[in-house]
């Protein structure tokens, strides 16, 4: 991959701001903290929850519960993908009932992954609400899904790909955006998702 | 994105260590759905499943239809007591007919060794074998090596014993292709009537000396002493296989401390295991039927994919 197509669009300083902004946000939205919990889809989006629940463990003292899910059962295209998506472990070990749920995922971009999790969610149970937080938003919908808090809304061309790397994975904290080559952008036809 | 190597599941025998990993770990998956409180995914919506089952079976039957039902699958039931098989009805017709009705996996479980090959041969839907004659009956065995697996996480370096008819008993079969692949050791112990010739070409140590075999093992697979067999002459009594090779609080004292007792059911509580045993702190009988719906979940939706064009 040449370098001259990759643009760092977020270091590890506005991660943490756009992340810090969110938690507060979210205890503006959501007076009572004892009712939230998180849930964060793996791999990415889990990393952001387990942050966002300390963010507001430091501001609030308060522990929110913290569950991972993994979207690969609830998929769409289960019956059209040659190779099925490899499943891995849904850890949600508390109650969703009447509890307000922020689903926490790294990149919003066709709503599939999205609407996904709905429908796992509610298969735990019936939450009181389900709050979507992204840390970034590159257009693209699908489905008609909005995210409640966004960390940054990005300009993108269909084809080009937007990576989250952090520091449990990759070295550092960064999010950079890969711009397709323009010549074989053309020929491509994304069917978009993860 | 995972594939295995095949679309049907047909034994173990040649099946890659890769694919009998990805199975193992795709059903610790499936394992935590089954904890849920809705204990259902909407993975193979549309999917339709047949269980076409020439030979009685409870556990397997029903672990295999709740296992679709758990994915969503259209399941369909055909047991030959009351169908067109007891009008004369040959396999072949019986499956080309229900080919026609747009079927998409089948779950077989026949008398005779190779009927799940031969419906290869004249269907395009994936096969799964539930037992075929004496030959194998790998969702068992993939079961029983999960349970081993969830314990000790890992096979290599453990010792596993597998007691009984080793002559005819296809779990004991596919439980020793798919242990040798993925490194675990295996002892075959039985009474030298209930050995097959040539029993050295499974490359496993045998004996007929039920202590010699669990000295130091870690797990300890005992299987249903089939009563009809007695009949045949193969031993003598039931009490002597019991006094010979029942597996008894006396002698599981002879395994690793951490060791594990299985049977895949349905026991003979008193034959060839003591109850005492089968109930004891390290039985793990009936986590593996717990067991064996994560497992087969996991097969069907790891062998449900679309294929590509012109795919055997």
């Amino acid at each position: 991959m040449p370098e001259k197509n990759v643009d760092i669009i977020m270091d590890e300083k506005k991660i943490n701001r756009a992340l810090t902004r969110i938690a507060h946000e979210i205890l503006e939205q959501n007076s009572d903290p004892t009712s939230l919990v998180i849930i964060g889809i793996i791999t990415r989006g889990a990393i952001l929850a387990k942050r966002l629940a300390k963010i507001i463990a430091d501001l609030e003292g308060v522990e929110i519960p913290v569950g991972l899910m993994d979207i690969g059962l609830y998929r769409d295209d289960i019956q059209s993908n040659l190779d099925q998506p490899i499943v891995q472990r849904t850890d949600i070990l508390f109650a969703v009932v009447n509890k307000n749920v922020i689903l926490v995922d790294d990149v919003l971009f066709t709503g599939r992954t999205i609407r996904a999790a709905l429908n796992q969610i509610v298969d735990f149970g019936r939450p009181k609400t389900i709050q979507l937080a992204v840390l970034i938003d590159r257009g693209f919908r699908e489905y008609p899904i909005k995210a409640d808090y966004v960390g940054v809304n990005i300009p993108t061309s269909r084809e080009d790909k937007v990576l989250l790397h952090v520091k449990e994975k990759e070295k550092s904290d960064k999010v950079s955006i890969v711009r397709a080559d323009k010549k074989t952008a053309k020929k491509k036809t994304t069917k978009g998702g993860k | 994105m995972s594939r295995l190597s095949s679309r049907h599941l047909l034994g173990l025998e040649d099946c890659p260590k890769e694919d009998i990993m990805m199975i193992l770990e795709t059903s610790n998956s499936f394992r935590e759905v089954l904890e849920r409180k809705v204990k259902k995914v909407p993975t193979l919506r549309g999917v339709t499943v047949l269980n076409l089952f020439y030979e009685n079976s409870t556990r397997t039957r029903i672990s295999f239809e709740l296992a679709e039902k758990r994915l969503s699958a259209d399941t369909i039931n055909f047991s030959t007591s009351t169908s067109s098989v007891k009008k004369g009805e040959s396999l072949r017709d019986t499956v080309e007919n229900i080919e026609a009705m747009k079927l998409d996996m089948v779950v077989v479980r026949h008398g005779s060794t190779g009927a799940p090959y031969f419906l290869t041969q004249c269907m395009d839907a994936n096969i799964i074998n539930a037992g075929d004659g004496a030959h194998e009956h790998p969702t068992q065995a993939l079961l029983d090596m999960y349970t081993i697996w969830k314990k000790y996480g890992k096979f290599a370096g453990l010792r596993v014993v597998l007691v009984g008819d080793i002559k005819h008993s296809r779990v004991i079969r596919s439980n020793i292709w798919g242990l040798k692949a993925v490194g675990a050791s295996v002892a075959l112990c039985g009474p030298s009537t209930l050995l097959p010739v040539e029993v050295e070409k499974f490359g496993c140590d045998v004996y007929t000396n039920i202590d010699e075999a669990l000295d130091g093992a870690d797990v300890v697979n005992v299987m249903r002493i089939q009563l009809e067999r007695q009949q045949g002459g193969m031993f003598p009594s039931q009490r002597e296989y019991t006094n010979l090779f029942g597996i008894t609080k006396e002698r599981i004292k002879l395994l690793n401390k951490n060791h594990t007792i299985m049977h895949p059911g349905p026991m003979n509580r008193g034959v060839e295991i003591s109850s005492e045993v089968a109930d004891g702190k390290n039985s793990v009988i009936l986590d593996q039927v717990t067991n064996g719906q994560a497992v087969r979940m996991a097969v069907l939706y790891l062998l449900s994919g679309k294929q590509e064009e012109g795919d055997e």
